[in-house]
């Protein structure tokens, strides 16, 4: 599985500007900082709510909206892994490999949805529905192990659970709600 | 052992998120006390409490507000706030609770700090794969604006103070500090050369305060209680409580608020749960993978606190995140997995870091897969304290630390691989293989 975050720059969509309706939050971004090249981040995440990823034409527009070269807006595209230089499928299935999620099986649950998903080599599934991507450390080590789909956390994953996620995905049951209440445990004072 | 849940004390409440809830439980009660009172005077109940950064590096909160210029050397620049939420030391899991049952305990004590080192304008850095949290902030801070209790002349004491939440994109390295700020001001997130430290130029050549969100989320209660209070709590030199977030191979896993100096078997034993059953302790790494890993006879010999951990088992308590791992680890796996997630990280900014971690991984591959000679170890050590302490940031030691620890402590391990290997029980190849570790059950 190579990662979509890290692929060079795919195919161009052609020039692109903001949706109108969009502007007001493109303004209210700009104000929060004493800066324009402070905007690049929430704009690139802006962007690619709209255009699910970011190749050359999103940055120039980027570019355009804070008033810096374009180079400068792919060196910041290229060095954050969120953002996303090449598209994937309607869901990002993220599984954390770190170890706190591999003291506790994260590799089986990996192979397990390689094998469920049926993805190949690039961690994409025939249908176009599922990217397989393993990352490092998501901060949910007491919950492990776990992974990430689209924003979602699913935690104290087993090969079960990952077929009834998988289940609801594909028949399009929206995702559940990232739920960490489960994981605190109540603390004894002793 | 009784102490006050100062942290995590409201997280069970329902809705404890909410403004009316947060409000219910206290949250925002010492607020108006604080604004009241004058800048320094926060500065020094701070200081007097003891209170430490709860981020890793564990300095002194209140002597760090005091390297901010006073308003007559600043030449006109703001002071700016950032709250480090980029939670990302592999083994923490703290401030992702603080945030999503307590937001607004977070951002109470934000407004306090900003008030005691002059700043108008604060921001929250938060991981980007926290999406759904950053969401709730930003829903917690319209509220608190709505309410008069951010803006403005909050609570009618003059005092003016906006918060803005920064969202990341996926870069360990932006919980440094200074790389938290090349990433805010919109560059790639690499960290600068100190001095100058950010409390003196920071963000945008403005001082800046960098603090952990369970440092400030400490503050309110500090200055309701006052910190007498605070230091009762705690070892002399390690006041109050701190969130740790327990992992591994524990029964109960999550994150506990215990008072600093708490015995470390105790935390495994009593509130993990212990280990599963029929198994034994094998290594605890402390404080978060960056930390020297920890052997069980250290384990039983110390308390948690910054002085017990460093002078009995040379490690540190760095962000109170701890990996305990069974005797069914294959410890060289769990070495090659951290300088795997080391050699992704590195921002590839000093030559000994970027190259260094990855041929430290590459080592570690081939002694994880039975190919490696005894060569490879000497290499290894010889990398590894070549890349500690020589480079911009202490990106390089903490992945350094982790082979220095594991070579020393759990030599046998690393040895009895070479001997497979030089017996011909070669499992793997010698070219480092991109599939990671598997690594225990």
């Amino acid at each position: 599985m190579s990662s979509p975050h890290d692929a060079p720059v795919a195919a161009s969509r052609g020039p692109v500007e903001w949706p109108e309706t969009l502007l007001p939050q493109v303004q209210d971004i700009l104000s929060r900082y004493p800066t324009k090249q402070a905007a690049v981040m929430p704009l690139l995440w802006l962007a690619q709510d709209i255009w699910d990823w970011l190749d050359l034409d999103v940055m120039r527009l980027v570019a355009r909206t804070i008033e810096v070269p374009p180079s400068q807006v792919h060196a910041v595209a290229s060095f954050y892994s969120m953002f996303k230089k090449a598209p994937t499928g309607k869901y990002l299935v993220q599984v954390c490999q770190t170890l706190s999620c591999a003291l506790v099986g994260a590799e089986g649950i990996i192979k397990h949805l390689e094998k469920a998903l049926d993805v190949d080599a690039h961690g994409n599934s025939k249908d176009g529905l599922f990217t397989l991507l393993r990352v490092e450390c998501l901060a949910s080590c007491g919950s492990a192990p776990m992974m990430q789909v689209n924003e979602h956390f699913y935690e104290r994953l087993t090969p079960e659970t990952c077929d009834q996620i998988i289940a609801g995905l594909r028949s399009g049951k929206p995702l559940s709600l990232p739920r960490p209440e489960v994981d605190v445990w109540t603390f004894p004072v002793s | 052992m009784d102490f006050p849940r100062i942290l995590s004390g409201n997280w069970e409440t329902p809705n404890s998120h909410t403004l009316p809830v947060a409000r219910s439980l206290g949250v925002y009660g010492r607020l108006e006390k604080a604004l009241r009172m004058q800048p320094t005077e926060i500065v020094q109940v701070v200081k007097d409490s003891g209170l430490r950064g709860r981020g890793g590096a564990g300095f002194p909160t209140g002597m760090k507000w005091s390297f901010v210029p006073g308003p007559d050397k600043r030449g006109g620049k703001p002071v700016y706030l950032l709250c480090n939420a980029d939670e990302s030391e592999p083994g923490t899991f703290k401030d992702r609770y603080c945030m999503w049952k307590d937001p607004h305990l977070m951002i109470e004590g934000m407004i306090i700090a900003a008030h005691a080192i002059g700043c108008k304008v604060g921001y929250v850095y938060i991981r980007g794969e926290f999406r759904y949290i950053y969401d709730r902030l930003w829903e917690a801070v319209h509220e608190a604006r709505a309410a008069g209790l951010l803006g403005n002349n909050i609570l009618g004491t003059g005092v003016d103070f906006e918060l803005h939440i920064h969202l990341g994109a996926g870069a360990y390295i932006c919980g440094e500090e200074t790389a938290l700020i090349s990433s805010l001001e919109g560059f790639k997130g690499q960290p600068k050369l100190k001095p100058p430290f950010p409390a003196v130029e920071g963000a945008w050549r403005a001082p800046t305060i960098v603090n952990n969100v369970e440092t400030l989320s400490a503050v309110p209660w500090i200055i309701e209680h006052g910190a007498a209070a605070y230091k009762a709590l705690g070892t002399e030199k390690s006041p109050g409580t701190k969130l740790f977030s327990c992992s591994g191979h524990i029964r109960k896993p999550g994150v506990y608020e215990v008072a600093l100096g708490y015995p470390m078997k105790d935390l495994i034993e009593k509130e993990c749960g212990g280990l599963l059953p029929g198994r034994t302790m094998k290594a605890v790494i402390p404080g978060g993978s960056s930390v020297p890993i920890m052997t069980p006879a250290e384990v039983y010999a110390c308390t948690m606190d910054y002085e017990s951990i460093s002078t009995v088992a040379g490690s540190y308590l760095g962000s109170g995140g701890m990996i305990v791992m069974d005797d069914t680890t294959d410890l060289v796996a769990a070495l090659a997995n951290l300088l795997r997630f080391y050699a992704h990280e590195s921002c590839g900014q000093c030559t000994p870091c970027r190259e260094g971690c990855g041929w430290m991984y590459h080592i570690l591959c081939r002694v994880r897969d039975n190919c490696a000679t005894a060569e490879d170890l000497v290499t290894l050590k010889d990398l590894a304290d070549n890349i500690h302490s020589k480079t911009i940031c202490f990106f390089g030691a903490s992945a350094a630390m982790p082979v220095q620890s594991f070579l020393l402590k759990f030599k046998a391990d690393f040895i009895a691989r070479i001997e497979a290997a030089s017996k011909g029980i070669a499992s793997g190849t010698h070219i480092a293989p991109p599939s990671p570790a598997t690594v225990g059950a």
